[in-house]
């Protein structure tokens, strides 16, 4: 259990690289999840040749949604949108290098969902996007 | 510094034994500390051993099989309807509807006495602090009737405003619709009041007990409730049975519930005659093994003593009180000991609810976080979410060391 809460969790839950919002921005979208309330808005911004220049998120949630984000929005830096969109839960699960049991799980993918929803232009974000 | 251990009122170690789940290790050498009766309790050896007795000696459908195992079946059901009746002091069993939970049997009421005696304008009064099921349901209503909803405020000790409450009722409203208790700030409401002062002012009582009748001794006659829901399975009971009480010349005149087998008198093609209570209201077959494992249950809390329950949970929760209130960073929400039921819940700064109660689980400490289906009385505390540790009869106050302990071990994991 204690490996859970790796030093990197803590460290990025605690002293975010990636918090913040971006205006102008290119992409935003948010969402919550509704078990917990936990909500999460990520902005993006792209370079001239369509490569994600900066991403942030804000929002409120526990370690390990907001450690996700974290690690996820420094990953995808540089990535196209065509790679963003390809992402699966199991590349949040290696950034995060644990194992997660299902209600967990919602918390680690939120930025993952609402990530990709913005990648696709959605109007709301579905779970399909990180099964 | 660490405070005067007080000792259990009940025997807690044969307690215990009496539900198998409590031996549990949920991982190698670490027992389940089960914090979690709130969200549902876990069910002693008698109730299983009646449910399973059930199937293997009596099951079959009731009602209307003439043969051995079905009047059995039938007496059995019909015998925990009696013993639930007795339980919360109605005047009669067949005011006592058997439904899925809480949540159906608000709705019922909702959608039945709801629908035929609301119009448009007429005030629904409740609470800040309902579960959803109490809200929800009468936001549908609502919705479909043009009804106007007001809410009695809770302040900042987590109290109901009553002051605006008899403001409130100067609108003359048609339903004043409370929880007994509150599920997240523990906050024992003054029920037997309240219904009082609905009354005087011609509006009719629906009292949410989920969180009351299994804790503490609740008679309808004495509160004057006109409907009194409650679950099951948060009762020692299983999962699938819940109960509506309601006054007899009320559930005499609501039109039935849903449609179908049993609830009826007499059917032709193009229309049907609703049975008479409590049948009109029990539409296909019903969750008869849970119905008589609910009626074990309150056999096996009434051998136990609701008193004795109530006394213990107290013990517990002004220790829990005290002992979260030593430890630096902890927001425990809801009024003093004195006023609430065996509920803390909290939040530990900077420790989102749900990381606290996963290194909790580590030590096998079982809470819950999130919203606690109560959203807007999160939006009052403004807070996303809280981990909140509940007891009944089985907690020990060793079980509150324990839960303290984990938190420490929070903190540490937290670097606070
Ligand atoms: C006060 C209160 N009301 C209603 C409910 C809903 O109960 P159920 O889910 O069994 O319908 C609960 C359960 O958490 C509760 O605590």
């Amino acid at each position: 259990m204690d490996d859970f809460y790796r030093e990197i969790i803590i460290d990025r839950y605690q002293n975010p690289h990636f918090k913040g919002e971006l205006d102008p921005h290119d992409i935003t979208f948010e969402d919550s999840n509704p078990l917990c309330g936990d909500e999460l808005r990520i902005d993006v911004r792209m370079n001239g040749e369509d490569k994600i220049e900066e991403a942030r998120f804000s929002g409120r949630g526990c370690a390990i949604s907001l450690a996700s984000a974290d690690l996820l929005l420094e990953y995808v830096q540089g990535k196209s949108i065509e790679e963003v969109k390809a992402l699966s839960k199991d590349d949040v699960l290696d950034l995060l290098g644990i194992e997660l049991g299902p209600v967990r799980l919602k918390c680690a993918l939120l930025s993952l969902k609402v990530l990709k929803a913005g990648a696709y232009g959605l109007d709301e974000a579905s779970d399909e996007l990180v099964e | 510094m660490e405070s005067l251990k007080p000792t259990d009122v009940l025997d807690i170690e044969r307690i215990q034994a009496d539900f198998p789940i409590l031996a549990r290790e949920v991982k190698p050498g670490v027992k389940v500390v089960y914090l979690d009766s709130t969200a549902t309790t876990q069910k002693p050896v008698q109730v299983i051993e009646t449910m399973n007795e059930y199937y293997r000696r009596s099951n079959a459908n009731i009602h209307r099989g003439i043969h051995v195992l079905a009047e059995e079946a039938t007496a059995l059901y019909e015998d925990a309807r009696v013993t639930v009746a007795k339980f919360i002091n109605a005047p009669a069993a067949r005011q006592i509807i058997f439904t899925r939970n809480t949540t159906e049997s608000i709705n019922l009421v909702a959608q039945t006495w709801g629908r035929v005696n609301l119009n448009p304008a007429d005030v629904v009064i409740l609470t800040e602090m309902e579960h959803h099921s109490n809200l929800v349901p009468w936001q549908i209503l609502a919705a479909q009737k043009n009804l106007q909803l007001e809410f009695i405020p809770v302040d900042a000790q987590g109290y109901l405003d009553l002051e605006v409450y008899r403001s409130l009722l100067d609108l003359n409203p048609k339903l004043v619709a409370f929880t007994q208790m509150s599920n997240v700030l523990g906050t024992i409401n003054p029920a037997m009041e309240m219904t009082q002062m609905a009354h005087d002012s011609g509006a009719i009582v629906l009292i949410d007990g989920a969180q009351s009748v299994p804790h503490f001794p609740v008679d309808v006659q004495e509160l004057g409730a006109d409907f009194l829901v409650f679950s099951g399975h948060k009762m020692c009971g299983p999962t699938g049975v819940g109960v509506l009480y309601g006054r007899k010349k009320l559930l005499e005149e609501m039109p039935p519930f849903l449609g179908g087998g049993d609830m009826i008198k007499r059917v032709q093609l193009r229309s049907f005659i609703p049975n008479s209570i409590p049948y009109k209201f029990e539409a296909g077959t019903p969750a008869i093994a849970e119905a008589i494992g609910l009626g074990a249950a309150v056999d096996y809390l009434q051998q136990v003593g609701l008193d004795a329950i109530a006394a213990q949970e107290q013990v517990v929760v002004d220790y829990a009180l005290e002992r979260l209130s030593e430890v630096p960073g902890v927001t425990v929400y809801g009024p003093e000991a004195i006023d609430r039921g065996g509920v803390t819940a909290f939040n530990l700064d900077g420790v989102h609810a749900h990381d606290v109660a996963q290194v909790l689980d580590g030590d096998g400490v079982a809470v819950r976080a999130g919203h606690h289906c109560a959203m807007p009385l999160h939006d009052k505390l403004n807070i996303p979410a809280s981990a909140r540790a509940s007891y009944y009869l089985y907690n020990s106050v060793e079980d509150v060391d324990k839960l303290i302990d984990a938190i420490y071990k929070v903190k540490k994991i937290f670097r606070l």
